[in-house]
């Protein structure tokens, strides 16, 4: 088994209204009843607006605490899922499935093996 | 003695045909590409020790596969013994598992993780000639024309995402299996056309690829023989081939399908194609690469280019643009239409794809203007089309058309 990283890119300042919103999250409920009855989940959630986030820096020895994100673009990761999954053809079902809910692109990466 | 083949010889020929087939069968003990490829170069590093003095064995692909997957388990031991924790794992599953059946063949299960839509184009291109041609990383650097150093880079970066992210040998469900087997067609495909667009004058290795090309497609259609468009796509690259020695004229130059001898067309390939042709299309699920063919196959039966059956090539891309619609299918259905409806038609038709840019349409555009007597327009053309052609053959030959307009 190997462990994936399915990550949701969104872009920025775009929130779609709750009538858009609403169906999506349904599914996406479903979506995850799914990953977890198929025993593919692990963990994942939605992420808050980058503006929530902080950043640590270590510069001259000394690390700095400022306002986050780290990353400034367009679009940013809104959330993810950490999966569970014999191949990687396996982890691109439930990652396909993500892309057809959401109309998001979805990004796919394997773990490093676990160590000892 | 003098009817035997050198040894060395021998090794190569195997080498050439066994290579693909003995990876891909230990790779079922390694469950490692790179693993499995070292076992089995060492296994033919031993033919070649032996196989000079005791002859070839009787089945040379067997041999070599044993002696690989021996050379493997063995690694397996000694890395065990070291304490390698992922060889002693290795080590426990090879002892259970039976011995894999040597005259297997699981080509197709590599071939299918080696075009994985996951990996770039460019690295399921080399790691298909790589894996399953056999060729080395110099071969591949020299016939794409990059350093070696990038294609090496390029080959064992796909190799590690096959095995970082578990990308699995297998031969995709009915249901994935017509989108993944067209994405292994399109690499066949595009190592062909490497190879051909190189022409003459260009390195073995380029001009080789359509050889290579040639065996992948062979064993894709023969492994899926359920599948029309794996037999569509040899049957296009076959004849194709039929017609390369009638394809190069003096100083490298291309020769055009409608100018070659066709005396010299290889009446063995001619063959071959027509009946693949014949049996995929009784199949009844037509496709992009089964109608190339068939429109091959018009050209193929035509005792010479007056007699060729251009109604029936016409109708024959209207299904091609139908099932895959594209401007370059758009231009080649129009150089049909101007032997069916004259050169003016098929110019309106041609404006307005938007190929300009493209050098075969200024080459077809050319041609056209010259038969509707436009004599000046056609120079031009055929000046932007020799500037914008990559290969020699193709410039060669254009020039020489804009001469024989005669005008300045």
């Amino acid at each position: 088994m190997t462990q994936y990283l399915v990550s949701m890119y969104q872009p920025d300042g775009i929130v779609p209204p709750p009538e858009v919103l609403g169906p999506i999250m349904e599914k996406i409920g479903a979506f995850n009843e799914d990953l977890q009855a198929a025993g593919a989940w692990v963990f994942g959630n939605g992420l808050l607006d980058p503006s929530s986030a902080t950043v640590l820096k270590l510069d001259g020895g000394e690390v700095l605490v400022t306002d986050g994100p780290y990353l400034e673009g367009k679009e940013h990761l809104g959330g993810f899922d950490i999966l569970d999954c014999p191949d990687l053809d396996a982890a691109l079902v439930w990652g396909r499935r993500l892309a057809e809910i959401t109309g998001l692109p979805i990004e796919v990466r394997p773990f490093a093996p676990a160590r000892g | 003695m003098a009817d035997v083949p050198d040894p060395a010889d021998s090794v190569a020929a195997v080498f050439r045909e066994e290579y693909g087939r003995a990876v891909s069968v230990v790779l079922r003990t390694t469950r490692d590409l790179g693993l499995a490829e070292e076992a089995v170069q060492e296994a033919f590093a031993a033919a070649a020790e032996r196989w000079p003095a005791e002859g070839l064995p009787e089945q040379p692909g067997a041999w070599i596969i044993t002696t690989a997957r021996r050379r493997a388990v063995d690694r397996f031991r000694r890395d065990a013994a070291r304490g390698e924790k992922e060889a002693q794992a290795a080590l426990v599953r090879t002892e259970a598992e039976p011995e894999p059946d040597v005259f297997g063949d699981d080509r197709l299960k590599l071939l299918f993780a080696c075009c994985h839509p996951a990996l770039s184009m460019p690295a399921r291109v080399a790691l298909a000639l790589r894996v399953l041609g056999g060729l080395t990383t110099a071969q591949i650097a020299s016939a794409f024309l990059v350093p070696e150093a990038t294609m090496g880079q390029r080959i064992s970066r796909a190799k590690a995402k096959i095995r970082d992210a578990a990308i699995p040998y297998r031969v995709p469900s009915a249901t994935e299996l017509p989108e993944r087997l067209s994405g292994v067609l399109a690499v066949v495909y595009l190592i062909y056309n490497e190879g051909y667009s190189a022409g003459l004058g260009a390195p073995a290795e380029r001009s080789g690829l359509c050889a290579e090309a040639l065996r992948l497609a062979r064993t894709a259609s023969r492994l899926l023989p359920e599948e029309p468009e794996a037999a569509g796509l040899l049957a296009l690259l076959v004849l194709s081939e039929s017609r390369r020695p009638a394809r190069s004229g003096a100083g490298g130059s291309l020769i055009p399908l409608g100018s070659q001898d066709r005396a010299l067309w290889v009446p063995e390939l001619i063959a071959e194609g027509l009946a693949i042709v014949r049996r995929c299309l009784q199949l009844g699920r037509l496709g992009p690469y089964q109608l190339q063919a068939a429109i091959q196959a018009v050209h193929s039966v035509a005792s010479s280019a007056d007699q060729t059956d251009w109604g029936r090539i016409v109708r024959l891309y209207d299904l091609l643009l139908a099932a895959a619609p594209s401007p370059i299918v758009r231009l080649n259905r129009a150089v049909a239409v101007a032997e069916v409806e004259g050169p003016g038609a098929a110019l309106v038709l041609i404006d307005a794809l938007g190929l300009r840019g493209y050098h075969v349409y200024h080459a077809v555009r050319a041609d056209l203007l010259r038969r509707l007597g436009r004599v000046d327009e056609a120079a031009d053309e055929y000046s932007e089309a020799a500037r914008l052609a990559p290969s020699v053959g193709e410039r060669t030959l254009l020039e020489a058309r804009r001469r024989a307009l005669g005008s300045p």
